[in-house]
């Protein structure tokens, strides 16, 4: 249902929200699987972690002695105490989730060509910022989840060449994790990353707004504007109220973790970096932690900056896909990586390493260069083989690389979050 | 030719000293010139931000870095076992006695990922719960992932009894026989 004529005029409270949409908008831009919210469910996300997180901030202590059981006074005599905590852990989740899935929705639409290359950065920028929240968030409850969780994630940087060691050394203030730490990572957490994230997100609206709306395939033939309030805004209530529903349900169904107060004596079996580094963590399983933790995720997130700057010769313009030819090698693409992912995994766990069978050779060799030729061999052959089997143009490549790759990131983390039991062998998921 | 227009190079700038400045081009030297001192003041300014900032930062850090000689007392030589580990988390080190009757102290953390090593009597070997690491009793990798042999603590004997230096932990990439202390 579309309403034509402007028979409401914006008041006060949508008066104010119309600042951040144009007065009326193109008809097609109503269309949920545009878009599907993504972005606007990100913001609204980040607004309740704001909400809850100042809720926080008034019953937790950032020190060593006291965190654990400010978190336990919080839960157990706070009213709600527990309820909001459980709010802020699933709003973070989800916000992990919707924001990448908002990174393959503005991909596979288009949005990182021509008007928009600067604000995918921005995008990718702000991907950084809200999972560097969640893992300086990850620390706080100072319970053995928390401290061995952060204690392998930054290890995972004194495998960076040159730098890596001295910038742990920074971000711990030592060589473990300390009280210091818990200060640093406290301050960055409810200050630093908040203070970026709302300052890079307005510059994120504003230039969407700059670019013309969400994108839409330009046939000029039919272009009919509709007002904003209340198609748009209507339509954003709505998914809004079904999105806090969801969390709402989550948060009283399933509490946050919060295992034993944090022993640095003793590690969990296993110990398992938060859950959105279980693909790199998996990584660690098959390559050298060089290769794993620094190139591998170095190479991706470079090939990510590039897009926007790669000559593909045309422009999807909002089109899901671009042709069904690119759609099927997609299909094709995301099928294959799943089949050969799984395998390689297996295959690696059950087979002698070449790291075990010459113990002789640096590790980096037998275990870094070896596997990630075998590797770029696997991706050379199968883009060889796809853009020959679909006679894919330029565009069309550059999908179903990106689906195949993505694919086996998301196969990986499935498997480092679901299949990993004690000693981090693989087992199935309700043996974990 | 060159000294025609070394020549020319001269006149014009005789003729630009001579001639006349116009007030407007006399306010916008001005200008740029001020405009020259504000840029540079800015320079400064962010130089001592910068300064600041990360002294404010550092100094804290050498503070915490520069601590006492901690010399842990673990115990008289005969109360060790050859081929044996003893645990002293309150040092945060493992006391291995090797076949030979040398003795070195072994870090907690795995070389990998920087979790807690435990030991396995059954097996005689470290093991590592995130990675599935294993190290050998002198600390040798004897299953990867983990990179390098543990890290130790320098150990002094005197009188009989063993100190572990446990302020110090001395990084390696192999295990060989100078890093063990004999009796």
């Amino acid at each position: 249902m579309v309403y034509a004529v402007k028979n409401n005029k914006p008041k006060k409270l949508s008066g104010i929200l119309l600042h951040l949409h144009p007065q009326s908008i193109n008809e097609k831009a109503l269309a949920f699987n545009r878009t599907f919210g993504l972005g606007g469910m990100a913001a609204l996300l980040i607004v309740l972690q704001f909400i809850t997180g100042i809720m926080l901030r008034l019953y937790y202590e950032p020190f060593p002695q006291k965190a654990y059981d400010s978190i336990i006074y919080l839960q157990n005599s706070v009213i709600f105490g527990q309820l909001i905590r459980n709010i802020h852990h699933w709003c973070g989740v989800f916000l992990v989730i919707i924001a990448f899935l908002h990174l393959l929705r503005v991909f596979f639409t288009g949005g990182f060509q021509s008007s928009r290359k600067v604000n995918w950065i921005i995008g990718l920028v702000l991907l950084v910022l809200i999972i560097g929240s969640n893992f300086s968030g990850y620390l706080l409850p100072w319970d053995q989840l928390a401290y061995w969780a952060v204690t392998v994630g930054t290890s995972l940087l004194d495998y960076i060449p040159f730098i890596g060691s001295s910038l742990k050394h920074l971000m711990l203030a030592g060589e473990e994790v300390n009280a210091q730490t818990l200060l640093i990572f406290y301050n960055f957490h409810t200050a630093v990353f908040p203070i970026l994230l709302l300052l890079l997100m307005a510059y994120h609206f504003w230039r969407v707004r700059k670019a013309g709306g969400i994108i839409l395939p330009n046939n000029n033939d039919e272009k009919n504007f509709v007002p904003t309030y209340p198609n748009l805004l209507y339509r954003e209530f709505i998914v809004a109220l079904a999105l806090i529903a969801v969390v709402f349900t989550f948060a009283v169904f399933f509490n946050a973790p919060l295992l034993t107060k944090a022993n640095p004596d003793f590690s969990l079996n296993p110990t398992k970096a938060p859950w959105y580094f279980a693909g790199i963590q998996e990584l660690l399983m098959h390559f050298h932690p060089f290769i794993a933790a620094f190139l591998i995720p170095a190479a991706i997130f470079i090939c990510l900056i590039m897009l926007p700057f790669l000559n593909l010769k045309e422009e999807l313009n909002g089109v899901w896909f671009y042709s069904e030819q690119a759609k099927s090698a997609a299909k094709f693409a995301m099928f294959s990586s799943i089949v050969i992912t799984s395998f390689l995994v297996v295959l690696n766990e059950f087979f002698p390493k070449f790291e075990t069978l010459l113990p002789s050779i640096n590790s980096l060799i037998t275990n870094g260069l070896v596997p990630v030729i075998i590797l770029l061999l696997i991706v050379w052959i199968f883009y060889k083989f796809v853009s020959k089997k679909f006679q894919l143009s330029p565009i069309g490549k550059v999908q179903t690389m990106f689906v195949f790759i993505t694919t086996a990131f998301i196969v990986l983390t499935l498997i480092g979050i679901f299949f990993r039991g004690v000693d981090m062998k693989l087992t199935l998921p309700w043996n974990v | 030719m060159k000294k025609k227009k070394q020549i020319k190079k001269v006149n014009d700038k005789k003729e630009k000293v001579t001639e006349e400045l116009s007030p407007e081009t006399k306010l916008e030297n001005r200008r740029s010139f001020l405009k020259k001192i504000w840029k540079g003041f800015g320079i400064i300014a962010s130089v001592e931000v910068a300064a600041v900032f990360f002294g404010f930062l550092l100094s804290g850090k050498q503070d915490s870095e520069m601590k006492p000689k901690q010399i842990y007392e673990a115990g008289k030589v005969n109360s060790f076992q050859p081929n044996s580990v003893t645990s002293f988390r309150g040092g945060r080190f493992y006391l291995a006695r090797l076949q030979d009757g040398g003795f070195i102290a072994l870090s907690l953390r795995c070389t990998h990922l920087g979790c807690s090593i435990n030991w396995e009597e059954s097996k005689k070997r470290f093991i590592c719960p995130c990675h599935s690491s294993s190290f050998a009793i002198n600390g040798e990798v004897e299953n990867p992932p983990a990179p390098t042999a543990l890290d130790y603590f320098p150990i002094k004997i005197e009188n009989g009894v063993v100190k572990v230096d446990i302020g110090t932990k001395l990084k390696r990439n192999r295990f060989n026989k100078s890093q063990v202390e004999y009796a």
